[in-house]
């Protein structure tokens, strides 16, 4: 099965310093991402499948697939708690994402 | 019939008057005595308005917390002691509560905090004073220093808040404002306003310096004391973006300070 990850819309991120700072506008929880957590939130399109996100972690991290697919799956769960981040095994489109329940 | 007078007061905090409204002159005398400088004659330029319903005193129960939500365009504001309400469209809203300075008290700096919001300013845990006409900003939560720090503030700083203080953005940067929000030191702050020159995050410690803090570090420690009550989403993406521009803007440094007139030396 595929699967795609999206950014919420309602998330507030910004650059700062060099890193990415994000808060969940829901709970107010703070995180600051790391250079593979950027990597993925700038992947998390809703349409670029994990698969591919995770060959661009390989690639750019110089990390075997088996440790970026489990870098990846934990960063994605955590966002997703704090509803930062959707999964689906569709791609996501802003369509999708307003029919979504939150 | 009996008639009963409605007297008006305009209580004027970081340059946005709201025009309070009651029927008792016993209530508007605490009100004038409570909030001394920043109660202004009404003028015709008001913006917002509130009409007070006093009731009796009741018991309060100590775990109802604050609530601020949205419904139907309006703000409900509710807390043990006062229920109120405020529609943004039209500006005006009423507050239902005992006779007492706390309940208004608590129900301006919910307004205040809301309307900040869509400025690109926020009400945050910290002293302030203002000293060579710059505004300085001590922040930290209960027991830091703000209060300490107030009080021995010298002769020529005058002080804005020992508990919170009013930030908006201005043209060239930030300003703060004076507020009476007052803390232990229950004392109104000076009815002021000034550029700020940067924010100091209290610690206190054996001696006094200045150590620099990194953006991030200054971010979240910024966050961590705003004052924000509203659960909306958009408002509080709004107060993140807010902060995040003020700690790119305005100076963020710890002030690492023993409890002794000395420490303003490094307030200049």
């Amino acid at each position: 099965m595929t699967t795609y990850v999206a950014r919420s819309k309602q998330v507030a991120a910004r650059m700062l310093g060099g890193e990415m700072m994000i808060m969940s506008p829901r709970d107010t929880t703070l995180f600051n991402l790391n250079d593979v957590g950027s990597v993925i939130w700038e992947s998390a399109d809703g349409k670029t499948p994990l698969d591919d996100i995770v060959a661009r972690l390989c690639a750019e991290f110089d990390v075997a697939p088996e440790v970026a697919r489990q870098d990846a799956e934990t960063f994605i769960h955590e966002l997703t708690e704090h509803g930062i981040m959707r999964v689906s095994d569709q791609p996501i489109t802003a369509e999708s994402a307003r029919q979504e329940p939150t | 019939m009996t008639l009963t007078a409605t007297h008006e007061l305009a209580i004027d905090i970081g340059g946005m008057p709201i025009l309070v409204r009651t029927d008792s002159a016993e209530f508007a005398a605490l009100l004038e005595d409570r909030y001394g400088s920043f109660i202004h004659a009404p003028s015709s330029d008001r913006i917002f308005s509130l009409d007070i319903d006093l009731i009796p005193p009741r018991t309060i129960l100590e775990d109802e917390d604050v609530s601020v939500r949205l419904e139907f365009g309006r703000w409900i504001m509710t807390r043990g002691d006062f229920r109120a309400e405020f529609d943004p469209r039209t500006g005006h809203g009423w507050v239902r509560q005992s006779p007492n300075p706390y309940s208004i008290d608590g129900v301006l700096r919910i307004l205040h905090s809301l309307f900040l919001a869509r400025e690109g300013g926020f009400l945050v845990h910290a002293a302030s004073a203002v000293r060579n006409g710059r505004a300085f900003l001590f922040a930290g939560v209960s027991g830091a220093g703000k209060t300490t720090l107030s009080r021995l503030a010298p002769p020529d700083a005058e002080v804005l808040t020992d508990e919170i203080s009013y930030v908006r953005p201005s043209q060239t940067s930030y300003e703060a404002f004076g507020t009476p929000f007052a803390g232990e030191l229950a004392r109104i702050g000076a009815n002021l306003r000034a550029p700020l020159a940067a924010l100091y995050l209290l610690v206190q410690g054996p001696e006094n310096r200045i150590e620099p803090v990194d953006p991030t570090e200054a971010a979240r420690a910024v966050l961590r004391n705003i004052l924000f009550f509203a659960h909306d989403e958009e408002l509080v993406g709004l107060v993140f973006q807010s902060v995040l521009d003020f700690v790119a803007r305005v100076p963020v440094q710890r002030l690492i300070f023993t409890p002794d007139a000395r420490v303003w030396e490094l307030i200049v």
